[in-house]
């Protein structure tokens, strides 16, 4: 027989290609609608829709940094969301380092406690750590309330409990013969740590500052509390697009596109490295 | 996997090669250097997510309206009264709650049942290699990796009633519905809210099996094909009972976060819901900021996240009899 | 080693300090007082057809009031959607701006948080006294029996704004003036394609002015005298439900504006999709949308008989914006003088103008320019057949609660589902139960 054992059955070839094949027309379909739209004449985007625009212009393109100061919401989010990254992993890597390599009382706490907060929801405790900020700001001067600092921290402690938990679990794979050889070569664990783990562990490192990024990018509650005109991110910024008296869908759609491409650029670049990641990281 | 080993501190000459296991007696040993690694994290943790929690927990005790809330510290305390409020399920205030969480529920089960479903499908699709299987999967990941709002305003602008590609595609072009049918607002709007959640979450499911399904060894395959298992008998066998440790992480984190999830319903919705997508997110949002009635929204959220530490403890703990006795 | 260690330590900290400071854009003052007597912080709401335009408005006034004062104003123009939201986190916070802008018909409410400034009778006379305000504009500035929390700063009312053409087309000679006469016009209007009237169905705010008119009409308040809220009393269910009704009934709204939200019905009325429309002060709006003031006719909200008045012959709402100084600013006496400069008399005119509103102050109010055909029928509602909305504190919840009720009962209107004095009823019901027990 010229199939070997292995080759699935052609009804499962079938199935699969249907199957993938809707799949991606689920996809594709609203990405179309957004690349379409923010290329169309506002007429068509006012009437009943049409598949294919009636004549392609990069007005929408033009507009949406006028329509709004889409520039500054832009910088803010990247400041936002690049700070909040890197504090993220820093912090992470030190966190699940220390939770992965050594044994301490009060480890099994820390874990769960971190864990848990993920249950939180945003709601219960917007308000307080609100209120909190403002009156940190007003005892010590440090502007937290309306700044981006503020909103960077709560962003990082956002991402931490999920970023520790998967390095836990991919800092638990890279093998402790390296941090051994590390050590007898005379570095203290810190060295140890940043010469060998880290470099080991880069692509949980970068699955994790993916997922940090994300996250901060795309966050819509807190920041619509904790922001004001100066700091103002994407996610509550592109509000102002429908507050108008006319929707122009085109440049809500432009504009999406333009804020995500960063984003998507970055994950599908990355993502070799967030597959591999997540796979030392969540299996265990 | 970890060494029980408490190691010298740093400020220690540490250039004297030892054995890791071995310790000295009578050195004094300085055993901070895990605590300081966890310090930054920890104090975070308490600053923005512990301290506040506690603080919003305190204000569920208090009755925290518009008249006080310049000075939270002096609004009267209400005792339970606000969690009375919020559980007498005869009242408006109380059913109203309880319809937002069953609705909740529902949601979640049905959006994280179909997420995984679609990923692990598309996962064990993707396993093998066939041409342009790169290029898929980098499209699949792209509901997950736009950001909410730019996703969910697209089906925003596709759910219009007169302009939207939903209606002109079910009514206009497929004959399908005599009308067109409203799909934010009404009860059609549980669908639409569906929807949107299922297309950015399931590519996170993906990536995660598909991780999973990295670590089978191949050779399970192998042997089970010798042993004459076709495809359909070597996924039931062999797959799903491999992914086990990781579908119970990754349902439980999906279920987590879409339970919780305000920004998808608050982008599609608006700050207030249709009755029949009335997330309990958006509602307490709504009892909160929206009828500045931070006391009653409080006892909300904190009856949201008992239910929620319940359901995570349950499910632990039917869980765990199946995992081996890991660190955390 | 010992440098990674610190390096280690020192890499937090410089990253959380990064963090934390090298970023700012707060602010951490709070309390009133007059440390910053060089810059003001000004919050305008959105009255322009958008948020450029607002800014475009403005900015040459605040230019002035610097020259003038020597004050810098900084202005933010904040969205509707945002408003409130933003007011309650700034009173939350202790911090906010300096002077805003806010809905008249909240001033109830916000001036019970305590955060505004009370306009007693010595903050009055800085500005020029009490008497140089219309009274039905001062009417909505705060409970009654209290002093204003704000004063007033743009007058607006309902009107019918009716397109001429198509009414020419249909044979109608004269816009109703009686919901009956509109039904009927509207029956006439509503085929082809097009409709009789437009409405923002998923609009809170919107439905409440409507509805608390019909209401009205009905000889009913939503609040009973004792301040205490009554939504289901028998006027107040009949309002609701014969303004819902001009959907389900007599099918004269199209079922898509039960999703409306964003203003779209003053859009369909633009392009001629809609024949009617019942909005406040919308010529600016339209001019900009590209509707000629020759293509379309203002004439007063219906009544349910008679012709408008006081009483049950109400057809609009006293709507309007107000003028607040935060209590914890900290220029009072720049602000003071601000609300000085925005009220006087040649702001007054400027800014109604630009905006299509009326000026709530007397003496600008008898302009000649306001004089105008569309300005009349708006100048005369205010002053004969406009009343305000409730001034009780838990005014804005009132709206929230209603508001999306009616929101439920439209989408169940356009879905086709019936609605009826019991189904009304009981939305309502529901409503009133979300007020916060008094």
């Amino acid at each position: 027989m010229p199939k070997s054992p292995m080759a699935p059955p052609s009804s499962f070839l079938w199935t699969r290609r249907v199957f993938l094949t809707l799949l991606t027309g689920f996809v594709l379909v609203p990405v179309y609608v957004m690349v379409s739209s923010s290329l169309k004449p506002l007429a068509d985007v006012t009437g009943a829709f049409r598949w294919l625009p009636s004549g392609l212009t990069l007005r929408p393109y033009v507009d949406i940094w006028s329509t709004i100061p889409l520039a500054r919401y832009f910088v803010n989010s990247l400041i936002v969301a690049g700070a909040a990254t890197v504090c993220s992993v820093v912090i992470a890597v030190f966190a699940a380092y220390a939770v992965s390599r050594y044994d301490f009382r009060g480890k099994r706490v820390f874990t769960v406690t971190v864990l848990s907060t993920q249950m939180f929801p945003g709601i219960l405790f917007l308000l307080p750590l609100f209120l909190l900020y403002v009156n940190i700001g007003n005892a010590t001067g440090i502007a937290l309330f309306g700044s981006r600092g503020g909103l960077i921290l709560t962003y990082l402690t956002f991402s931490l409990p999920f970023s520790i938990w998967m390095l836990i679990g991919y800092l638990d794979s890279v093998p402790r013969d390296l941090d051994e050889a590390a050590l007898v070569d005379g570095c203290g664990p810190l060295g140890a740590l940043f010469r060998v783990v880290v470099p080991a562990a880069i692509p949980g490192i970068v699955a994790v500052a993916v997922y940090a990024f994300m996250t901060a990018w795309g966050e819509v509650l807190f920041a619509s509390v904790m922001t004001n005109d100066t700091t103002r991110t994407l996610a509550v910024g592109l509000q102002g697009y429908s507050t108008l008296n006319n929707v122009y869908w085109n440049q809500i759609m432009a504009a999406s596109l333009v804020v995500s491409v960063p984003v998507v650029a970055g994950f599908l670049l990355l993502q070799r490295y967030l597959v591999a990641g997540l796979t030392a990281g969540a299996v265990k | 996997m970890t060494t029980t080993v408490e190691r010298a501190g740093p400020k220690e000459r540490s250039g004297a090669p030892r054995t890791p296991r071995a310790r000295r007696p009578g050195r004094i040993r300085r055993v901070g250097l895990p605590y300081l690694l966890l310090l930054p994290a920890l104090l975070l943790e308490l600053l923005v997510h512990l301290v506040p929690m506690v603080i919003g927990a305190v204000m569920s005790f208090k009755e925290l309206t518009q008249f006080y809330i310049r000075d939270w510290g002096s609004a009267p305390w209400s005792g339970l009264d606000n969690y009375r409020v919020s559980v007498d399920f005869d009242a408006p205030v109380g059913e109203a709650l309880l319809h937002s969480f069953l609705v909740t529920v529902g949601f979640t089960l049905l959006s994280v049942g179909l997420c995984w479903l679609i990923g692990t499908a598309a996962a064990i699709c993707m396993q093998d290699t066939f041409r342009g299987r790169g290029l898929l999967r980098a499209l699949f990941l792209v509901p997950y990796a736009l950001p909410v709002y730019a996703a969910v305003i697209t089906w925003v602008f596709m759910f219009q009633h007169d302009n939207g590609l939903v209606n002109h595609v079910l009514h206009d072009q497929l004959h399908l519905t005599d009308k067109p049918s409203f799909w934010l607002i009404g009860d059609n709007s549980f669908w639409a809210l569906l929807t949107v959640s299922v297309w950015k979450g399931w590519p996170f499911a993906f990536l995660i099996v598909m991780a999973g399904l990295q670590n089978i060894p191949g050779e399970l395959y192998e042997a089970a094909a010798l042993d004459g298992a076709g495809v359909w008998q070597r996924i039931r066998r062999i797959t799903l009972p491999s992914l086990r440790p990781v579908n119970q992480v990754l349902l439980l984190v999906l279920f987590l976060w879409t339970f919780n999830d305000f920004n998808t319903p608050y982008v599609l919705f608006g700050r207030t819901a249709p009755e029949a997508a009335d997330l309990v997110s958006v509602h307490i949002y709504q009892a909160s900021f929206v009828t500045w009635n931070f006391g009653t929204g409080s006892a909300m959220s904190v009856l949201l996240l008992l239910f929620l530490l319940v359901v995570t403890g349950v499910y632990l703990a039917l869980t765990s009899r199946g995992r081996r006795p890991a660190d955390a | 080693m010992r440098r990674f260690r610190a390096a280690a330590a020192g890499a937090v900290t410089v990253s959380l300090l990064t963090a934390v400071t090298a970023c700012g854009g707060g602010s951490s003052t709070g309390g009133g007082s007059d440390d910053s007597p060089k810059t003001l912080t000004y919050w305008a709401s959105n009255q322009g057809a958008s948020i450029e335009v607002d800014k475009k408005v403005l900015q040459p006034e605040l230019d002035k009031f610097e020259k003038r004062t020597g004050i810098k104003v900084k202005l933010e123009v904040v969205p509707w959607s945002d408003l409130l939201n933003r007011i309650l986190t700034a009173t939350t916070a202790g911090q906010g701006p300096d002077v805003l802008n806010i809905g008249n018909t909240w001033s109830a409410s916000l001036q019970a948080t305590g955060a505004l400034l009370p306009w007693d009778a010595k903050n009055l006379v800085a500005i020029g006294g009490r008497d140089r305000f219309v009274d039905s504009a001062l009417g909505s500035t705060g409970a009654e029996g209290k002093d204003p929390a704000a004063v007033p700063l743009y007058s607006m009312a309902y009107a019918l704004y009716y397109n001429k053409k198509m009414f020419a087309e249909a044979g109608i000679a004269k816009p109703p003036a009686t919901w009956a006469e509109l039904v009927a016009d509207g029956k006439k209007l509503s085929k082809g394609g097009k409709w009789g009237l437009g409405t923002e169905g998923s609009n809170p705010s919107e439905n409440i002015h409507h509805a608390f008119v019909f209401a009205k009409q009905y000889g009913a308040d939503f609040f009973a005298a004792d301040g205490k809220p009554d939504f289901t009393g028998e006027g107040a269910v009949a309002g609701v439900k014969q303004y819902v009704d001009l959907m389900a009934t007599n099918k004269v709204i199209a079922p898509g504006n039960a999703e409306y939200a964003q203003n779209q019905s003053v859009s369909d009325f633009a392009k001629g999709k809609t024949a009617m429309l019942l909005w406040q002060s919308a010529s600016a709006n339209l001019t900009s949308q590209g509707m000629s003031e020759d293509d379309y006719g203002i004439a007063p909200v219906p009544v349910q008989s008679g012709t408008p008045g006081t009483g049950a012959q109400v057809n609009s709402m006293v709507a309007g914006i107000n003028l607040a100084v935060f209590k914890n600013t900290d220029n009072l006496d720049g602000a003071r003088k601000f609300v000085k400069f925005m009220t006087g008399d040649e702001e007054q005119k400027v800014l109604n103008t630009a905006y299509s509103s009326i000026p709530p102050v007397k003496a600008a109010q008898a302009d000649a320019s306001f004089n105008t055909a569309a300005n009349a029928v708006l100048k005369d509602t205010l002053a004969q057949s406009a009343a305000a909305l409730p001034q009780v504190a838990d005014e804005s919840q009132f709206e929230t609660a209603v508001g999306t009720a009616i929101k439920g009962l439209f989408a169940d209107a356009a879905a086709g589902r019936p609605v009826t004095t019991d189904s009304v009823e009981a939305a309502l019901e529901k409503a009133q139960q979300q007020m916060p027990a008094a």
